[in-house]
């Protein structure tokens, strides 16, 4: 049973590119937009503060504030429309999920970043 | 359960089945058996534990002993004994349904059970009657409570049929196939699928 769900995922996967990044890093999704026929790429800048499931349903969230207020989109990870996710900043946090964020707001919503990040060959 | 992407990009979630293969064992006819029925089994099962009897009806049709068997009656499927049935015979896009025994809820009120919304308001005075399941009938007439009331009682278990699932993939070498949605039963428990 449990192989049989390796499989599949195995299968539905593919083979996407994406920088490794968790929660805490500061990333850049662009997210293609279907209107009527035309299709554009619209781009969301935020911190991950979730990164949930494994293989075919991985999700992550991003979270920005927008206009001073609080806006949290989720993202399935192998999504087609995805177009791309870029890595802007390394997170230094020291949880998983940081649902903590909500309740924080200016100075001490800062993430610190993760400076001397060794560099892999 | 998995989740499976349309090209348009929207998230299907679907359950991952292992279809097959299932081995005809024997073909049940009106001259011999009095009904027309073919036998299906799936499912291996140690020798050391069947009886002799059954190891011998399997052999007849060159195979293991089985752990299920499973007779359909009015089957379209053109098959001899011995033969497999794989999950081939499901295409793409069709619509399924399918067969099995519901996860076991045990004992539950009539709430969760039959779908009843309870008794009163949650304030007013009243207390203790949010989850009631109100009168079960009338006192002087008919002075006694009518057959098949539904009450609280054992919940799940039962032979569930879901129609129309759709069939989203198929993989033929592993004979696993995705279907749209969930199916009864908890994992890893055994279904029939209708086509």
């Amino acid at each position: 049973m449990q192989n049989a769900v390796a499989f599949v995922h195995e299968q539905l996967t593919g083979k996407k590119e994406f920088p490794k990044f968790k929660a805490g890093d500061n990333v850049t999704v662009n997210y293609k937009i279907i209107e009527g026929t035309k299709e554009r790429i619209q781009s969301f800048k935020g911190d991950v503060i979730k990164r949930q499931g494994r293989g075919a349903t991985q999700t992550f969230t991003v979270r920005k504030i927008s206009d001073g207020v609080g806006v949290e989109r989720l993202f399935p990870l192998l999504s087609p429309n995805i177009d791309s996710i870029l890595l802007n900043k390394k997170g230094r946090v020291r949880r998983a999920k940081l649902f903590y964020q909500r309740e924080r707001s200016g100075k001490s919503a800062r993430i610190r970043e993760k400076k001397h990040v060794a560099a892999k060959a | 359960m998995t989740s499976i992407f349309e090209p348009n990009g929207k998230q299907v979630s679907c359950t991952i089945i292992e279809a097959g293969p299932c081995v005809v064992t024997q073909k049940k006819t009106v001259d011999t058996d009095g009904y027309d029925a073919l036998q299906i089994s799936f499912g291996e099962k140690k020798e050391k534990n069947t009886p002799k009897a059954e190891i011998n009806h399997f052999a007849k049709a060159n195979t293991t002993p089985k752990a299920i068997v499973k007779e359909l009656r009015n089957c379209s499927i053109d098959k001899q004994v011995g033969e497999a049935i794989t999950c081939e015979i499901f295409t793409e896009g069709e619509k399924v349904s399918v067969v099995g025994t519901s996860k076991g809820k045990g004992f539950q009120g009539v709430v969760k059970r039959h779908g009843f919304s309870g008794v009163g308001e949650a304030t007013h005075g009243q207390h203790d009657r949010q989850r009631a399941p109100g009168s079960v009938g009338g006192s002087s007439y008919p002075s006694r409570v009518f057959k098949g009331m539904r009450m609280a009682g054992r919940m799940g278990g039962d032979r569930v049929k879901i129609k129309a699932l759709k069939v989203v993939k198929v993989f033929p070498e592993q004979n696993y196939i995705l279907i749209s949605g969930s199916v009864p039963g908890h994992n890893g428990s055994i279904v029939l699928i209708q086509n």
